[in-house]
């Protein structure tokens, strides 16, 4: 419990709170991306450069980006004027919130007894991170790969003019 | 002598530090790297700004700025009293929080792409494993920020700016990360220090710079398009385009803000410039075995100020493209060319050497770009303009 991860753990949680609880829906995405980049501190923190850096990249540089366009674009950020922040629904999303973290507890739970006999910090360069892509997973990628691509011909034809002039 | 010249600033930093109680030295050693960089790149931005202006003015006919001090040369120091000492208007209906965030943020996340960057010989903040996915995470930041500034502002062009300018930083990421992977996979590390290294390599006196190859060459050439893009630079100044959208995302910004958002802008172009030169002009290295006295910081810099100059150059004479010639232009020509980049770079490197790989790479290169080109333009009806939502 350092000063630093207590900073930084601060900012996350707070950014994870404000994200739900901001009656302003751009404000909420905003909050949202506060507490990524937080994650992505952690990452750091351990040392895993790769997987922070991804992190900011993809989640503060293309998720959080798109996350604001869809609030923009679907309909008004002004909050309603009936109602308050809490739904009407909560205890519903309370048990699915306590389930979720139960099964992530109990996962990690469970992995630690499992990874006892690694050494207790694994210097992982990106170089290495790469070379395990390119070679023992390199089946997922590609399937990955073709995934998101066919993902992104499927993006372009449902924004292409009806007509077939797309210009 | 020589060597010392070179080491001058590292050196001077340890002169520095060693009058401080060991437990401290690092950090200060830190500190004080951190705070060049924060001085010599707004030093530079003032430099470089004069220089826009009177090349601008060259070009165009005119003197440019001539009043304060010899040849204007104190122009930018009235420039920054004066948006020191002006108002700071908010709009009333501006989301007041964001609107001061906005311009932070983005400064902050352009001089965090300094810290990887090999300044010349050891001259690097922090040289990490991954510097170039440090770098273009913390490009990747300076989108929300200028996403913040135009929704903040309540204001139609500035969220229009804004919009225009996120799209567009976008699409051109793309081609960004692809041209330079090019270089990556070349030298085979992520780290920039690295990267400088592998071209550092003197054959009959010539440097072994990746834009002396054929992948190199046209790596460049994308990659300089990817950056005038993603700086919001003319010829694709869209985002602030004067006659459409009044100033863009900073339209409601004024006095020091409307500043930062000027100096972000000058110092990711500075930014950019810099991990163009490092990826394929050899970084701190100099151009020719002879020179290699000259200290290597003397040749990063110079490399930035002749790449200030192409893109104030480029400023003077391009006329700015329309929205939808700048997306096509990106996903049509652009992204398929650094795709083929990429291919002929890993020909490049399994053919070996040897005359054979000279002729296959530019054959292709050469071929798909005549090729794309001619596809693009036989659709394209040259003639007078029409409009579809305007007469």
């Amino acid at each position: 419990m350092t000063p630093v991860f207590c900073i930084v753990a601060l900012f996350t949680l707070a950014g994870g709170l404000a994200a739900v609880t901001l009656k302003n829906t751009v404000h909420c995405a905003l909050a949202l991306t506060v507490a990524l980049a937080g994650l992505a501190l952690f990452f750091l923190r351990l040392d895993a450069q790769f997987v922070g850096f991804a992190q900011i990249l993809i989640y503060i540089g293309a998720v959080a980006i798109l996350v604001v366009f869809a609030i923009l674009l679907t309909r008004s950020s002004e909050p309603e004027a009936s109602g308050g922040i809490v739904s009407s629904r909560w205890l519903a999303g309370v048990i699915i919130a306590a389930a979720v973290f139960a099964v992530l507890g109990w996962a990690i739970l469970r992995s630690a007894p499992a990874l006892a006999h690694e050494s207790a910090a694994p210097a992982v360069t990106v170089h290495q991170i790469g070379t395990a892509l390119m070679g023992r997973y390199v089946l997922p990628l590609e399937i990955v790969a073709l995934l998101l691509t066919s993902a992104l011909i499927g993006a372009v034809i449902v924004a292409m003019h009806e007509n077939g002039s797309a210009k | 002598m020589i060597e010392k010249l070179d080491q001058v600033f590292i050196l001077l930093r340890d002169w520095l530090v060693q009058f401080l109680p060991a437990d401290w030295q690092a950090i200060a050693a830190t500190v004080l790297n951190v705070i060049a960089i924060i001085a010599v790149f707004p030093t530079l931005f003032a430099i470089v700004t004069v220089m826009e202006r009177k090349g601008l003015g060259r070009m165009q006919n005119r003197f440019g700025p001539n009043r304060v001090g010899p040849f204007g040369l104190f122009q930018p120091v009235a420039d920054g009293i004066k948006a020191l000492t002006k108002e700071d208007v908010v709009p009333l209906c501006a989301d007041t929080v964001v609107h001061f965030l906005a311009p932070l943020v983005l400064v902050v996340a352009v001089f965090m792409g300094f810290s990887v960057l090999p300044m010349g010989r050891n001259m690097v903040l922090a040289d990490m494993d991954a510097g170039l996915l440090f770098f273009f995470a913390m490009g990747a930041s300076t989108e929300l920020s200028v996403f913040m500034a135009g929704w903040s502002s309540r204001n139609k062009y500035s969220l229009l700016g804004a919009m225009r300018a996120v799209a567009q930083m976008i699409s051109y990421e793309v081609p960004l990360l692809m041209s330079s992977l090019a270089a990556v996979m070349t030298a085979g590390s992520l780290s920039l220090s690295r990267i400088v290294d592998a071209q550092n390599r003197y054959t009959f006196g010539l440097p072994h710079w990746y834009v002396f190859t054929p992948w190199g060459f046209a790596g460049l050439v994308l990659f300089s398009i990817a950056a005038m893009a993603e700086t919001n630079r003319s010829p694709f100044d869209l985002p602030e385009g004067e006659s459409e959208i009044v100033a863009g995302y900073f339209t409601e910004y004024s006095g020091f803000k409307f500043a930062l958002f000027f100096l972000g802008e000058y110092v990711g172009m500075f930014s950019i410039a810099g991990l163009g030169a490092t990826l394929f002009l050899g970084g701190w290295s100099a151009p020719l075995a002879i020179l290699k006295w000259v200290p290597s910081w003397i040749w990063f810099f110079g490399k930035l100020m002749v790449a200030m100059c192409l893109f104030i150059w480029i400023r003077g004479t391009m006329p700015r493209l329309r929205q939808d010639q700048l997306m096509n232009f990106a996903w049509k020509f652009v992204i398929p060319m650094t795709l083929v980049n990429l291919l002929v770079a890993a020909l490049w490197r399994f053919i070996g050497p040897g005359w054979t790989r000279w002729v296959v790479c530019w054959a292709i290169l050469i071929g798909v770009y005549v090729l794309m080109g001619e596809t693009i333009l036989r659709k394209r009806h040259l003639g007078p303009r029409s409009y579809r939502y305007a007469e």
